[in-house]
């Protein structure tokens, strides 16, 4: 129990969803749906190897999260670096995320996203681990029904009620 | 779906495995050795609880070597938070759970 676990991915999140690897892979993409489930924040990217990807504010356009695209294989695997912005005060090793997409018997995929190397009791930490089950379950809700869930479509994460 | 969430609620009817879900939270990445030490089960029954959790996506074990990791998996419990709980309740609820805490807290000091 109190062994180091310095090579161990930090946290495995797992979402079946009725789609195709293709719809999937598309939407990981998007930046206009990928604002609909995470929180009014657009993935911006031309999503090449060794091309910077961010994490952006769809109203003001601050770059929360940045990162380098490591690896892409379409429409199955994908591998970012995921980092602090240049205007952020928190100065974190970036972490690293992989997107796992696999057909899941004839119409649904199994997608994985490992998120790995987050160093402890950072706010990063902190933040994805509130962060990835809502927006896995608002991206399949999405998929499924056409619309993401209110909460990540409408609102930000520590925005007013409505 | 629905199946989905009946295997969830399967899941989570039973102490023991509610247990290792808090074990995990805890500690992510843990093998089936380490999540048997200090507990009254056998390895098998650990195991058992394992499978049902992991046949119910609330349990994703990933290979490191020849070490299987047990890795929990929130999702299908967000599933079930965003179809019962809507945003109007969600800062009342979280206001009365925080209420909940500090009394509680304050009754164990």
């Amino acid at each position: 129990m109190d062994k180091p676990k310095m090579d161990k991915p930090k946290f495995v999140y797992v979402s079946y969803i009725s789609t195709t690897p293709e719809k999937l892979w598309n939407a990981l993409m998007d930046a206009e749906m990928t604002k609909d489930y995470w929180a009014r924040h657009k993935n911006v990217s031309d999503w090449q190897v060794g091309s910077e990807w961010s994490h952006q504010d769809y109203d003001t356009g601050a770059k929360d999260i940045v990162g380098e695209v490591l690896e892409s294989d379409p429409p199955r695997r994908l591998v970012l670096t995921w980092g602090h912005g240049k205007e952020s005060q928190q100065a974190e090793e970036p972490s690293r995320v992989t997107f796992l997409v696999e057909p899941y018997g004839k119409d649904a995929v199994r997608l994985t996203v490992t998120h790995e190397e987050l160093e402890p009791d950072s706010g990063m930490l902190k933040g994805i681990t509130a962060g990835w089950p809502a927006v896995l379950s608002s991206l399949k809700t999405m998929l499924e029904t056409g619309e993401a869930m209110p909460m990540t479509k409408r609102r930000r994460w520590d925005g007013p009620p409505e | 779906m629905n199946e989905a969430m009946d295997r969830v609620f399967k899941a989570l009817a039973d102490p023991s495995r509610r247990d290792l879900l808090d074990r995990l939270h805890a500690n992510n990445g843990q093998t089936l050795g380490e999540l048997c030490q200090g507990l009254d089960m056998t390895r098998q029954a650990v195991s058992k609880h394992l499978a049902l959790l992991e046949e119910a996506n609330l349990v994703v074990t990933v290979w490191r070597g020849r070490e299987k990791l047990h890795y929990l998996n929130p999702v299908p419990i967000n599933e079930i938070y965003e179809r019962w709980i809507g945003k109007y309740e969600r800062h009342r609820i979280r206001t009365l759970h925080d209420l909940k805490k500090t009394l509680e807290e304050d009754r164990d000091g």
